[in-house]
């Protein structure tokens, strides 16, 4: 059996999105990778639960894409977050449907890797703002992945963008290449 | 000189339909009491202004009545058609051979020969299907149980005037030539021509005429379609009269083949007006040909007759419906709608005067006898209406208001209208578990409602006697869903007056209503076709390339705007509203509208989120 990976995808405007268009065209036509795009599919916010859980349960690697918003994610995958991810399905005595899932996030920053650091002007890592993460990847059992950080989203060249891009398509098919093996 | 006398003649037509069908109407009598009495009047035996050439009027007239059957054929799919067997052969059958053996009885009861006897009964069992199509569509009874039986007999009246000609010659006393159409073939062969005729017909109508259609319309010239819709009927019409058959039951078939045509709707368009005008003038024609010289030579014996048809026609009626398991008020409205003499009849007696089956001294008062018939049809129904209906039970249009127990009345909302807007949002408050108590105005809809066991009171909301027996003294709110914005506008009013807190929510048809109402104190309005249209639009960005989420905000600013421009209206209505039509009102708001759409252009972009 092959593994498969989900990509949750949000973004409230991917039409004008430089970095995550290049991202998703990049990892387009890899086989058994699933791109599911939250904002196209739910515009008016109404998630269909039953689905996305049956979607979830479908692949082997949960990737959340999305760009960071006030050091969050975009409005829809919280409410997703909220609504599918509840007792009895993600986390709770002997109903971790999840466990044993790949869980990695995928975040695209507009400013430098320098200001989210101590000096910076966030004063804090990307990583120290997700701590929400890793800690859902535990509550239901699932390994955890250090993200994929790309900051200064807007200032990169194509080319640049396009090497970030590459890296994750690389990690994308490692990731599905060591859950098909192990 | 002719053309003169023609115009004139035009100009008396129309100026009496003018006059007499509004007064008609107002005084709740329908058009085709209108249209009689208006040819009455100016009838050769009355006023006279028009010419003492009515026959040739009436006979140009009658093609109103083949037009009439080429648009109920339209309507009715052949599947529909065949599902109707049962009652056309059935109903219209017992019905056509009943009344002409009852009349027949009668006749030679009066000392007629048995031949003229059967003759007379023939002629007479036939019904108008002009007035009586005419009188239930406008009344809005064809869809239902007793209109489709009415429709079932007088198409099979309509293909029995086939062997009725076919008969009648046989009658006659003194020996004549046997002429039964006009081909003059001999019998067998006419059988062929007539099978062949039909059946070109479907072909023609199933394979051919869409092409034709399609090349006409490609042209983009309005009066060729015309021109060739009325060619189709005329075509058929003169066809049919060819091979002796009825022309009105021609036209219906072709109609029947061209139901499921693509073209059904333009066809209708186009024939409708023609239809409506030969009919009006059909009904002049009937009621200028009533002669009131031989009615007032003979005044009791002509009117005892045409009582005595009615009477025979109505009990034969009634029995069929009560045998067929009609409700009381279906049977009602099926008895008196067809208890008259028809235009056919008028066909068949200048047949036999011609064919020397009937002596003149029958034709003529019988012609006047089955005219009387059909000038009483439209009271008749007024009297089925006022008198007869009130005192059945069963399901109709006229029914008191229902009682509310004050056990029914406990809903914490009321909802005024259960059609297609009202249910949504009755089951919605239903499915979340709250009480309503539901008025609804439209009987039949109140029955169907109520058979899936939901609570639902019949009566007319904008009165407050209704409201109050249904709790809107204790209701928490008030749903106004019904499409009638004038009473709802009327029911704002008097409850704001009288419950100055209670919530009221409304349905509007467009802007200007919307404004109207919240006006008027409505608390929240909804306009009907807004949210959808707005829907689709969003459906159109999506299609148009937009994502789904862009098109969807797009929407939603939109909507924003829109009723912001609703709210502005207003403010400013009850200052304008004395000055402007309500056409010009409509031009002004569109323009208001449109003008603050393009200052408001730059601000339906999204700024938020930055490109990540």
């Amino acid at each position: 059996m092959m593994a498969k990976a989900l990509i949750i995808y949000a973004h409230p405007a991917h039409q004008r999105s430089q970095a995550n268009q290049t991202l998703l065209d990049t990892i387009a036509g890899i086989a058994d990778v699933t791109v599911h795009d939250l904002y196209e599919q739910y515009p008016n916010f109404h998630i269909d639960v039953e689905r996305e859980q049956a979607l979830l349960l479908q692949h082997d690697i949960i990737v959340f894409q999305h760009p960071v918003y006030w050091y969050n994610a975009p409005a829809l995958l919280r409410e997703w977050q909220d609504l599918v991810l509840v007792y009895g399905f993600a986390y709770g005595r002997n109903s971790q449907k999840l466990a044993g899932k790949v869980f990695w996030p995928v975040l695209t920053a507009g400013a430098s890797h320098s200001s989210y650091s101590e000096s910076g002007i966030n004063r804090h890592s990307l990583a120290d703002f997700f701590i929400a993460y890793p800690q859902i990847a535990h509550l239901c059992g699932m390994h955890y992945e250090t993200p994929y950080e790309i900051f200064s989203s807007r200032q990169k060249t194509q080319a640049a963008m396009q090497d970030v891009a590459n890296g994750y398509r690389d990690k994308l098919i490692a990731l599905l290449a060591g859950m098909t093996h192990g | 000189m002719a053309e003169t006398s023609l115009m004139h003649q035009a100009l008396v037509f129309l100026l009496a339909a003018v006059i007499s069908v509004p007064v008609a109407s107002r005084l709740g009598l329908g058009s085709v009491l209108g249209y009689l009495s208006a040819g009455a009047v100016i009838g050769p035996f009355a006023f006279g202004f028009i010419g003492t050439d009515i026959g040739g009027v009436m006979h140009f007239a009658e093609f109103g009545v083949v037009m009439m059957l080429f648009l109920v054929g339209l309507e009715l799919q052949p599947s529909l058609l065949w599902r109707m067997r049962v009652p056309i052969v059935g109903l219209g059958g017992l019905q056509v051979v009943l009344t002409t053996v009852a009349i027949a009885g009668v006749a030679m009861a009066l000392d007629m020969g048995w031949q003229h006897a059967t003759a007379i009964g023939m002629i007479l069992a036939l019904s108008s299907t002009a007035i009586v199509l005419q009188t239930l569509n406008e009344k809005g009874l064809m869809k239902n149980d007793a209109g489709q039986s009415a429709f079932s007999v007088l198409l099979f009246q309509d293909i029995a005037v086939i062997p009725m000609l076919a008969i009648l010659p046989l009658l006659a006393v003194t020996d004549v030539e046997h002429v039964s159409a006009k081909h003059g073939l001999p019998g067998w062969q006419g059988t062929l021509l007539v099978l062949a005729v039909v059946s070109s017909i479907v072909v023609v109508g199933r394979l051919v005429s869409r092409h034709v259609f399609r090349i006409i319309a490609a042209t983009k010239l309005r009066e060729t379609f015309t021109a060739m819709a009325l060619l189709l009927v005329v075509g058929i019409a003169v066809l049919m009269e060819y091979v002796g058959l009825s022309p009105a039951l021609g036209t219906f078939i072709a109609g029947v083949v061209l139901a499921t045509s693509e073209y059904r709707h333009e066809l209708e368009a186009e024939v409708e007006p023609f239809k409506g005008l030969l009919l009006a003038l059909f009904f002049i024609s009937v009621g200028a040909s009533i002669d009131f010289g031989l009615f007032l030579e003979n005044p009791w014996p002509i009117l005892a007759l045409v009582v005595g048809l009615v009477l025979i026609k109505m009990v034969i009626l009634l029995v069929l419906g009560w045998g067929f398991g009609m409700s009381a008020r279906s049977n009602a409205i099926f008895t008196f709608s067809l208890a008259q003499g028809g235009e056919f009849a008028f066909v068949l007696l200048s047949f036999t005067s011609s064919q020397d089956i009937l002596p003149a001294a029958i034709v003529e008062p019988m012609g006047l006898v089955v005219a009387l018939s059909m000038a009483i049809t439209p009271l008749l129904f007024v009297l089925n209406e006022r008198v007869v209906l009130p005192k059945l039970s069963g399901n109709a249009n006229v029914r008191p208001t229902d009682t509310i127990e004050p056990h029914d009345a406990e809903g914490e909302a009321i909802l005024v209208g259960f059609g297609r807007f009202g249910q949504i949002v009755g089951r919605l408050l239903r499915m979340n578990g709250f009480n309503i108590t539901v008025l609804e105005h439209d009987a039949s809809q109140v029955d169907l409602v109520r058979s899936f066991g939901h609570k639902v009171f019949y009566g007319d909301a904008s009165r407050m006697e209704l409201l109050e027996s249904a709790g809107i003294a204790n209701a928490r709110l008030l749903v106004l869903a019904i499409d009638d914005h004038q009473r709802t506008l009327e029911t704002v009013h008097q409850v704001r007056r009288h419950y100055p807190s209670l919530r009221i929510l409304a349905r509007a048809a467009g802007r200007r209503q919307a404004a109207e109402l919240l006006h008027a104190g409505a608390d929240h309005v909804e306009r009907e076709t807004f949210d959808s249209a707005l829907s689709l639009g969003e459906h159109a960005l999506k299609n148009l390339g937009y994502r789904a989420y862009q098109a969807h905000r797009a929407a939603m600013l939109f909507k924003h705007h829109d009723e912001k421009n609703v709210h502005a209206l207003t403010e400013v209505i009850a200052d304008e509203k004395a000055f402007l039509t309500m056409a010009k009102q409509h031009t002004a708001d569109l323009e208001k509208v449109l003008h603050s759409d393009d200052e408001a252009d730059a601000g339906l972009q999204d700024s938020g989120w930055d490109r990540n």
